[in-house]
């Protein structure tokens, strides 16, 4: 078995927008689920909030947002290359949307802190 | 083995073949690079043999060389490019021409946009690099890859083809363009520095542009 040669940034860029998409996909149903708590009484909803208030539940949502910004960056990246007429800016729009993420997420941080 | 100044890696794989191990198969022909044969799997890269300098590449002085990936092996580090050349036909990968040899040649400005998209990646020496570093050709034996693709899109540009909708075609059916993820591994490898990425993107776009009615330029 010949292992393939991939520690390049286009596929580290491939791994990280496909890994954001699917925890994105894995969270959603935790989201719908606090919705739906709001269907069901004041109280309910009320309760999961103040869950949120946790360390715990903080470093989550700043695990969301930044895998948020890691996967918008990545896919406008993709249709960016494939849409518009090439120019040479594959790894540099790599670049920004890994200084993007870390931006937004370090923003987050601060806000929550 | 004896360490030479300049030695290459197909140096290496000769002297082993007429020393070591004579029934060792591998391929070359011009050891120039220029007919894009005898490209291996060396230290985990795919790379032609003949212009990789042992100093650039070996670790601890150690070589480890494997044949391409992607492609059947048929004896040691020869592989079968049947595959290969199959996607370049299935992609249309061939001129159509539109002059006879009697009819004078036609004029076509170098400085033209698809004269030069097409210059961009007229240089391929089908050396099969690019196929090996594929990802999607691993994943999707379908999958025409980057070569191919990127000869299709130097004759969607060629204004003298006779059918460069039909090469679009061919080139965006299943298997074919849209299937590529982006990853660059092409790029990265393409030991003549062409990049299939951007002609797969164009491409792509050309397509998209197709299906929504505006054509070929």
């Amino acid at each position: 078995m010949i292992r393939p040669a991939r520690n390049h940034p286009g596929f580290w860029a491939f791994v990280a927008h496909r890994v954001s998409g699917v925890a994105l996909v894995l969270f959603l149903p935790l989201h719908f689920l606090a919705l739906g708590l709001a269907l069901e009484s004041d109280a309910a909803l009320e309760g999961f909030l103040a869950a949120t208030e946790h360390p715990a539940f903080v470093i989550g949502e700043w695990g969301l947002v930044t895998f948020l910004t890691i996967h918008l960056a990545a896919g406008t990246r993709v249709m960016l290359l494939e849409l518009l007429p090439w120019r040479d800016t594959r790894k540099g729009l790599i670049a920004f949307g890994a200084v993007l993420a870390v931006a937004v997420g370090a923003v987050f941080l601060v806000r929550a802190g | 083995m004896p360490q030479r100044a300049n030695q290459t890696v197909l140096d290496v794989v000769t002297w082993i073949q007429r020393h070591a191990e004579p029934a060792l198969a591998y391929r070359f022909a011009c050891r120039v690079g220029v007919c894009g044969s005898c490209a291996m799997t060396v230290n985990g890269r795919p790379r032609w043999t003949c212009r990789t300098h042992v100093s650039r590449v070996a670790r601890e002085r150690r070589l480890r060389i494997e044949p391409l990936r992607n492609l059947p092996r048929l004896k040691d580090l020869a592989v079968d490019m049947t595959p290969f050349f199959e996607k370049w036909q299935r992609a249309q990968g061939r001129f159509t021409p539109t002059r006879t040899r009697a009819e004078p040649m036609a004029a076509v400005r170098p400085d033209s946009a698809p004269r030069r998209a097409a210059d961009a990646g007229i240089e391929c020496i089908n050396c099969g690099v690019c196929h090996a570093a594929c990802d999607v050709v691993g994943w999707d034996p379908d999958y025409l890859g980057p070569a191919a693709l990127n000869r299709a899109w130097t004759l969607v540009n060629d204004v003298r083809d006779g059918d460069r909708h039909g090469v679009l075609k061919a080139a965006s059916a299943g298997g074919g363009c849209h299937s590529c993820h982006t990853h660059g591994s092409c790029v990265e490898h393409c030991p003549v520095g062409i990049n299939p990425t951007a002609g797969i993107a164009g491409l792509k776009r050309q397509s998209l542009l197709d299906l929504v009615g505006g054509g070929l330029p």
